[in-house]
């Protein structure tokens, strides 16, 4: 007991609170790729096997976009854009077609995708990773650390982009379609509903967010043709162990995994840290296999 | 070509049993492969095993895909144990030996899959992919980490055994010996999953396939059906791996990224699902599309942008693939 005291206590609170704060930030970048990721499956019963790269090309056009502009938050409005509209060229073209076919082969096509614009992605910018400046440089003292305020910019935009998100959703038209889409499509069919436009328009929707977040993350790390993994594979253990399909538990499954990763990266690296979140999925798989936090907002 | 014309004859002449064509057709196809190392120069000749070895690899995950009905992204790590179970053998054996790269290299994919298919199969068929996605990094991560045991980034290299029956033979791997000794247990493989698939077991795989829902309220216990299947198909992965590690002499990390799952789906979809012999072929058609292309192009024109289109393409166009003519036939 005395050890285990000791190891706790050996812990400086600053560190702790420090961390809190790094889980957070990374958390709500994750909830915003994990949304998107929940929305299309919950809506179109489709895993987006691309989605990942989707948030790649996110950050790779705001690479470019910055490099001709100069200025980060037109980067930003014109990434998410521009990655909308590439979900949606990719759900006309190659996910409408398989409507009412087996949803296995939306995963298959949606892999296909990503290894489209992966491929693309190294053949235009080469291996070698490109970096993203912080559009806010000043910082704030966090006990003996010097914080940029840029992580608790980005932290507040995610939350803003999927407050509205969630806003749009309940209170919209287009996101009363949606969600009487999700309930019954045939009978939204049925009622006028434009069915296969509410699919295309929730792809863009997801695929901005992708896109978004993409952008946003793109300071705090470097931007490569593979990046896109780690965070497809965050996004599906978040809709696993949030319950897939389910907003709210994905929000929350997303800061849950970050925190415990960021207080993993007190002990271990960080490359280490991410067997934590393996090890929650091990869990949930075992104990809670439609998800931990299904009993949180439906 | 052989088993086009042979279709076309064979309703016309009645006489002959549908069993009967389909091993004469077999031994046609696989007399031509026997011979092949006469006929083929170096290059091509490898170029051929290796689609052996693929194609192995493509219909262990055919077992899943076409039969029951899951998407595996974590044939990487069957067919990576079983490259790293092979090395391990053979590294830690003196003489170093065969049959206990084979052993090792099976026991290695059978318990990696035994321990994926237990927490993949909890969840339903589109969690699958996911799920075994997931494990195929966590995979990826513990040998690439790992340094002491797997070598790390660097993987682990070693000798060719000899092939050795006691007593009776004892011989060096040449390119032809190499080429009929991955000859014989893909053929092997073949015949036996093709009894697997046939059989009442497999039987219940493809109703799994059709309606899940339906095959357990019959009484099937679906998810034991489940494991067992990605086991039986993770064995055969894993096998597919000690032929490529034997054949190449290392054991590297790469093959376990989930990238070699991709393709081993890519050459399933190219081929035709659920017709075992189409995921050779695909293997055979992704393989030289991409030496054909790195020849037009040079070697660093991005391939998988053309092939990537080509698959989806087919998906929507071909969902059968390229064999999808002779399913019915095939598994007749």
């Amino acid at each position: 007991m005395d050890a285990i005291a000791h190891f706790f206590g050996a812990i400086p609170f600053e560190l702790l609170l420090i961390q809190t704060v790094n889980g957070i930030v990374t958390g709500m970048i994750l909830a915003l790729v994990a949304s998107g990721l929940t929305l299309i499956f919950g809506i179109m019963d489709v895993v987006n096997f691309a989605h990942g790269e989707l948030f790649m090309i996110g950050a790779y056009i705001g690479v470019v976009v910055l490099a001709t502009t100069g200025n980060f938050w037109l980067a930003l409005v014109i990434s998410t854009l521009l990655v909308g509209l590439l979900g949606a060229a990719m759900q006309i073209l190659t996910l409408r077609p398989l409507i009412g076919r087996d949803p296995l082969t939306t995963i298959l096509a949606t892999f296909g995708i990503s290894l489209i614009l992966q491929n693309y992605a190294l053949w235009q910018f080469g291996p070698t990773s490109r970096k993203l400046p912080e559009p806010i440089t000043s910082s704030f003292t966090l006990f003996y650390l010097q914080y940029p305020w840029y992580r608790i910019v980005i932290t507040v935009i995610s939350a803003a982009i999927i407050g509205s998100f969630w806003a749009f959703l309940k209170y919209s038209k287009f996101g009363v379609w949606i969600r009487a889409t999700t309930q019954d499509r045939v009978m939204a069919q049925a009622m006028g509903i434009p069915v296969p436009w509410v699919y295309t328009g929730v792809f863009a929707l997801g695929a901005a967010m992708a896109g978004a977040s993409g952008m946003l993350f793109g300071p705090l790390g470097s931007i490569n043709h593979t990046m896109g993994l780690d965070w497809v594979l965050k996004a599906f253990i978040v809709v696993v162990v949030g319950g897939m399909g389910n907003l709210g538990g994905s929000i929350v499954a997303a800061i849950f995994i970050s925190l415990l990763e960021a207080y993993a990266a007190i002990w271990v690296s960080p490359a280490q840290a991410v067997i934590v979140s393996f090890i929650v999925l091990i869990l949930t798989l075992l104990f809670r296999p439609t998800g931990l936090f299904v009993s949180i907002s439906k | 070509m052989t088993l086009a014309s042979l279709d076309r004859i064979s309703p016309r002449k009645g006489r002959l049993s549908h069993t009967t064509v389909f091993w004469m057709v077999f031994a046609v196809i696989m007399a031509l492969l026997v011979i092949a190392p006469f006929v083929l120069p170096v290059f091509w000749l490898k170029f051929l095993t290796e689609i052996l070895i693929w194609g192995l690899l493509a219909m262990s995950s055919d077992l899943l895909l076409g039969y029951t009905g899951l998407i595996s992204f974590g044939h990487s790590v069957f067919f990576g144990l079983g490259m790293y179970g092979a090395a391990g053998a053979l590294l830690h054996s003196h003489p170093a030996n065969l049959w206990l790269a084979i052993l090792c290299g099976l026991a290695g994919a059978g318990g990696a899959a035994l321990f994926v298919a237990y927490f993949s199969t909890r969840l339903r068929d589109v969690y699958f992919a996911i799920t075994t996605l997931i494990f195929a990094q966590i995979f990826y991560v513990i040998i690439f980490t790992w340094t002491s045991v797997t070598g790390g980034e660097n993987g682990l290299i070693f000798s060719r055994p000899h092939f050795a029956i006691p007593f009776l033979v004892d011989f060096k791997f040449d390119r032809y010996t190499m080429h009929w000794f991955v000859l014989a247990l893909v053929a092997g493989s073949y015949v036996l999953l093709r009894r697997i698939t046939r059989s009442p077991f497999g039987m219940v795989l493809q109703s799994i396939r059709e309606n899940e829902a339906r095959t357990r309220a019959i009484g099937y216990p679906v998810d034991r059906y489940k494991i067992v299947a990605v086991m039986l198909s993770g064995l055969f992965a894993g096998l597919a791996g000690v032929l490529y590690a034997v054949q190449n002499e290392f054991a590297a990390p790469d093959f376990v990224f989930f990238i070699t799952s991709g393709d081993t789906i890519i050459f399933n979809v190219m081929g035709g699902i659920g017709t075992l012999v189409g995921p050779i072929v695909g293997a055979g058609f992704f393989q030289l599309l991409r030496e054909l292309l790195s020849r037009l192009f040079g070697d660093q024109f991005p391939y998988l942008i053309p092939v990537g289109m080509v698959f989806i393409v087919m998906i929507i166009f071909l969902p059968q693939g390229l064999m999808g003519w002779a399913r019915r036939w095939l598994n007749q």
